[in-house]
């Protein structure tokens, strides 16, 4: 975020802003909205700059930035399921490849939502070669969601060598698993959000694989907290029939994810008595109240213990 | 004014300083306002006649001078910079003396300091602050932590005395971010911040510090506990909600 703080150098001096640094404030509060809260965060910046023009200006760039780090997932108008903003499936500014179902979403990244939806081309799909082991791993990748997230959406996606037609050369697919959860009557939204990156090594016959797991969550009634956590992991396995890659692949995604999530476990059981025990003790380290009533005596111990020097 | 409060309310703690500042400039007519409402992280400055540090807030500073508690000197020195009563001083004097014990009882290091100031109507204000690095590069004495800021404000206005019993009205803040990092489980961050209110009616007879003092701690001990168990529990049951641990999903699925 250090160019984040940049921006902001020269704002702190009372001069009217120029409106490219109205715009870039704009933007700068709407892409570091939490999961779930552009629109709302939206609707107050639209009121504190006054001017619809910026704003406008504003919006149509930072929605799209915003849609597509949060990998949000918009639902198909011809209820054929739900496509993910990344730009893995990116075609250009306004369209999404739904690698599942053969389709292009074109969406309206400020109302996120799908307005329409075309066939994809020919040129736009991977050679049968390549969609043979994506389609496999999908079916598996969607297997694994359905049972490990109650509201996860998955796709798989060529990254790399779409168009390799047969043994003989590298290519590389992209698993992406995203689950919101939006409460906001609760005043809590969060997001997990995991890329893997899996490349199929045909020199070596090796797969590999590799993870970035992003999860936050906030909570703001009458406060605001916030949950930040990521994790990068590494794994191989051999390179197979399309089937049996799949299998292995999803195996390897499931126990990773597993584990992490076991290790977030983990971290929030050490907090009350080792983590935040650095920050503030629930009791003094003399396990009693502090004795308010009795301040002149402690001054007086203390300057005793000064003088006669057994303090630290 | 209201919409700019939404957006501290969402906006991520670690992020808050850059958007005050830039709210600030994009609402310079609502400055004071922004700037009382909005808590930021405390900052410290050296007493360079003492040696010894002390924490800057809107309540010891004059012009652009801070009054340090130890010296009762402005930095950097300011003439006609405003000074409490003889006697609201000696008693700042020694709210500072004995919140530094609660201080290193209670946090194990830590910076603390305390200011009091006459307001309109026969009473006084004081604002005691606590600031603590409890990283394991700072005065975390476990090491368990990558990145650990407690800084806490509490602002006390105290009315006038009435047959021997005066009220208290307690306003308090706590900032904080932790961090831990490590290998097999990456990088886990919780940050956030609550305010509180409490008023409360005491006889003077034990003291006013004793009185404010005894407020402090209960209220401190009140918002390290819902942050833990009520903040960082809802993340935390956020996250099971979002995939929810295996033990569930095996009871589901036995079969798998």
């Amino acid at each position: 975020m250090a160019e984040d703080e940049e921006e902001y150098q020269e704002v702190s001096e009372p001069e009217e802003l120029s409106d490219k640094q109205k715009i870039d404030i704009a933007k700068w509060f709407l892409t570091n909205s939490p999961s779930g809260e552009i629109q709302y965060v939206a609707k107050d910046v639209r009121s504190v700059l006054m001017d619809e023009h910026l704003y406008n200006m504003a919006v149509s760039e930072a929605f799209p930035v915003y849609n597509k780090t949060h990998i949000i997932s918009l639902e198909l108008p011809n209820r054929s399921g739900d496509v993910l903003i990344t730009t893995y499936g990116e075609l250009n500014e306004t369209e999404y490849l739904d690698p599942r179902t053969a389709q292009v979403a074109i969406v309206d990244h400020v109302k996120q939502v799908c307005t329409e939806v075309r066939p994809a081309t020919d040129e736009e799909l991977p050679s049968p070669y390549i969609e043979e082991f994506r389609c496999a791993l999908d079916a598996e990748i969607i297997k694994y969601v359905d049972e490990a997230y109650p509201k996860g959406i998955c796709s798989v996606y060529c990254a790399n060598g779409k168009d390799v037609e047969g043994p003989g050369s590298d290519f590389e697919l992209a698993v992406l698993i995203s689950a919101a959860r939006h409460s906001p009557q609760n005043f809590c939204n969060g997001s997990w959000r995991s890329i893997w990156n899996v490349e199929f090594k045909d020199d070596m016959q090796m797969i590999e694989l590799r993870c970035t797991m992003q999860v936050g969550a906030h909570y703001f009634e009458e406060g605001n907290v916030q949950l930040d956590a990521n994790h990068e992991c590494n794994d191989s396995t051999i390179f197979q029939f399309p089937d049996d890659c799949a299998i292995s692949i999803t195996n390897i995604i499931r126990h990773h994810e597993t584990e992490y999530l076991a290790s977030l476990e983990g971290s929030y059981l050490n907090l009350p008595d080792t983590t935040f025990k650095d920050l503030r003790r629930k009791l003094p380290v003399t396990r009693t109240l502090f004795p308010w009533h009795n301040t002149l005596q402690i001054s007086l111990n203390r300057d005793i213990t000064k003088e006669i020097g057994t303090g630290k | 004014m209201e919409a700019a409060m939404g957006l501290m309310r969402r906006i991520h703690p670690k992020h808050s300083e850059t958007a005050l500042s830039a709210l600030l400039s994009l609402l310079p007519h609502h400055s004071s306002d922004l700037l009382s409402q909005v808590d930021q992280p405390l900052q410290v400055l050296c007493d360079m006649d003492i040696g010894k540090e002390f924490i800057l807030c809107e309540y010891n500073r004059d012009a652009d001078s801070y009054r340090s508690p130890w010296s009762n000197k402005y930095h950097p020195p300011l003439e006609d910079g405003q000074l409490p009563s003889a006697e609201l001083r000696k008693l700042e004097i020694e709210a500072n003396d004995v919140f530094a014990i609660y201080r290193d009882q209670y946090y194990e290091g830590g910076i603390s300091s305390v200011y009091m100031w006459e307001d309109e109507n026969e009473g006084f204000v004081a604002c005691f602050l606590i600031k603590k690095d409890g990283s394991k590069a700072g005065q975390g004495r476990r090491g368990y932590l990558e990145e650990g800021s407690w800084d806490a404000i509490h602002v006390i206005e105290v009315g006038p005395e009435d047959e021997g019993i005066a009220h208290y009205c307690l306003t308090s803040t706590v900032m904080l971010s932790l961090t831990t990092r490590d290998e097999s489980s990456g990088t886990f961050s919780l940050s956030g911040s609550i305010r509180r209110q409490m008023n409360m009616d005491f006889a003077v007879a034990e003291g006013h510090l004793c009185n404010m003092g005894r407020m402090i701690e209960e209220m401190e001990s009140k918002l390290r506990n819902s942050l833990d168990q009520v903040y960082f529990g809802k993340t935390r049951e956020m996250v099971c909600t979002l995939r929810p641990p295996s033990e569930v999903l095996q009871v589901r699925l036995p079969d798998s």
